[in-house]
């Protein structure tokens, strides 16, 4: 069971501490050129969640090596780097060029970023395409915004992924309250926070049913609890993102209400918990048995 | 950065903003122009507010209560708990020869800790309305204009101007005194460097304010 951070939601090199408080730090999606992202305002709050437009402002890859990268091999936390561009080429060249470097443990494929106007390519070619040019782990992060989101899991697990992280945002739009524009300059924007957490279990669900794979799981976490239906829907590790902005404590906190969630499951290790949600349901003798379980 | 959940211990009404008193808990109050971020009871997100005031054992916080989140941080009532993070942010620089304190609106929270913070300097204070002046009683030492009179009528010459304001009233005193420091504010989900939603056009680049401000030399943004 790792506990990360979601892409974007934490800049290890400002939060240090914050960063080792997770078993692996995901770093925001760096892209072959820099970018500024897109123009402000580019986040606003809603119901239950916030929407940004961000864009992947990055600093670009070389700059990503020269000057990021060694800070973060630095901090003595896992680094998993987060990687997006604009045609199936980029996310070779990228993986190519962060191949030989020790820093990095898993490559995580950001083939869902909301907020750009490029649509990359199929799925299973970017996957395909950054399998033949690293030997890193790669993780494929996902869009909850399709038909069948286990179609497109299985298509990157033939490709060669080694695992999931999902679910990305999904677009919303928030109005301003006086003028009835959009609240974003983009005008529609990513929706994380609670308001994803349905959504994303689903993905979660499906994608653990069809492939087997290792997922991270995320979209809304903010207590142990939501942890715990993440592993019980097929996702052994978990991601915190928009709870990182308003608690950024939030990973000890979590860390500690999920021993204490799965402690009165009375199902023994947290092992036991992955992927439960696909069990047949418990008939009316065990229901009974393992509440006096819990209550002896 | 430290996060703390700490007590309501007073709210009273400043014309019509709220001055929020909370416990330190242990947190460090900065400098001034820093920034906490606090917690707004029933939202995702917390609020960016300068620190006003550091009396012995609190922390206080002047909130103008324009949306959802600063209506409910100012219904908090004595004994209420928030959780908050902080201090953020790079504040003032302290090490000027003769400072003038200009602020404007809500632009006046931060200033009366500065006050403190540099001995009761003057300050030029403006205001969009006699009630809202009201404020102006935070800060020691202050000349009060209303519009349709605007602060840079009242800025005497050959002072260190250390200002807080709405936008167009910091770029009219960045013209107008090109070595202040302005305290400039943008929506932000966390603070502390992750979100990049405080993103400001700084030396021609994007640029988060959380991190490079909120307190900058006035040459260094294009308003």
């Amino acid at each position: 069971m790792m506990i990360l951070n979601a892409s974007g939601c934490l800049d290890a090199l400002t939060a240090p501490t914050i960063a080792r408080s997770l078993d692996a730090f995901v770093t925001k999606t760096v892209t072959p050129l820099p970018r500024e992202g897109n123009a402000p305002p580019r986040i606003a709050e809603v119901e239950h969640g916030m929407l940004n437009s961000i864009g992947l402002a990055n600093p670009g890859i070389d700059r990503f090596l020269s000057h990021t990268l060694p800070r973060l091999g630095e901090l003595g936390v896992q680094v998993w780097v987060s990687v997006g561009g604009f045609a199936t080429a980029d996310y070779a060249d990228l993986c190519d060029r962060l191949d030989d470097r020790p820093e990095v443990a898993v490559i995580e494929l950001n083939v869902s970023c909301p907020n750009v106007d490029d649509v990359p390519a199929s799925v299973g070619e970017i996957v395909g395409a950054a399998r033949a040019a690293t030997r890193k782990p790669l993780y494929t992060k996902l869009s909850p915004a399709t038909a069948d989101i286990a179609e497109v899991a299985l298509a990157a697990q033939k490709a060669g992924t080694d695992g999931l992280s999902m679910v990305n945002t999904i677009l919303g739009l928030a109005l301003d309250g006086r003028t009835l524009r959009p609240c974003l300059s983009r005008g529609a924007g990513g929706l994380s926070g609670p308001a994803l957490k349905p959504i994303a279990l689903a993905a979660v669900y499906a994608c653990y049913a069809a492939t087997g794979l290792p997922i991270v799981g995320m979209g809304g976490i903010t207590s142990g609890r939501d942890a715990l239906e993440f592993v019980a829907a097929g996702a052994p590790s978990v991601a915190l993102g928009t709870i990182l902005f308003s608690d950024p404590t939030a990973p000890g906190r979590i860390r500690v209400e999920l021993a204490n969630e799965i402690g009165q499951l009375g199902v023994g290790e947290l092992d036991n918990v992955i992927g439960l949600a696909h069990a047949k349901p418990p008939g009316p003798s065990e229901i009974s048995s393992r509440t006096a379980a819990v209550s002896g | 950065m430290q996060r703390a959940q700490v007590e309501v211990t007073g709210s009273e009404q400043v014309g019509p903003y709220t001055l929020l008193h909370v416990a330190r808990g242990g947190l460090d109050p900065g400098l001034p122009g820093q920034f906490f971020m606090l917690e707004a009871p029933g939202r995702p997100l917390p609020r960016p507010m300068s620190l006003c005031l550091a009396p012995p054992g609190e922390l206080a916080f002047l909130i103008d209560a324009i949306g959802s989140g600063t209506r409910a941080l100012c219904a908090l009532q004595p004994g209420d708990e928030l959780a908050i993070l902080g201090p953020l942010g790079n504040g003032y620089r302290l090490d000027v020869e003769r400072p003038l304190l200009v602020g404007g609106g809500i632009g006046v929270a931060p200033l009366p800790y500065l006050s403190e913070s540099l001995g009761r300097p003057p300050a030029v204070l403006g205001f969009r309305s006699e009630g809202h002046a009201e404020a102006a009683r935070l800060v020691p030492n202050a000349e009060v204009v209303i519009e349709p009179t605007y602060v840079t009528a009242a800025i005497p010459a050959g002072h260190d101007v250390l200002a807080c304001g709405p936008e167009p009233m910091l770029a009219a005193v960045a013209l107008l005194e090109p070595g202040a420091q302005l305290a400039w504010e943008a929506p932000m989900a966390c603070g502390h460097g992750a979100c990049y939603g405080c993103a400001v056009e700084l030396d021609g680049e994007l640029k988060r304010l959380c991190v490079e401000g909120p307190v900058l030399p006035a040459e260094a943004i294009a308003a």
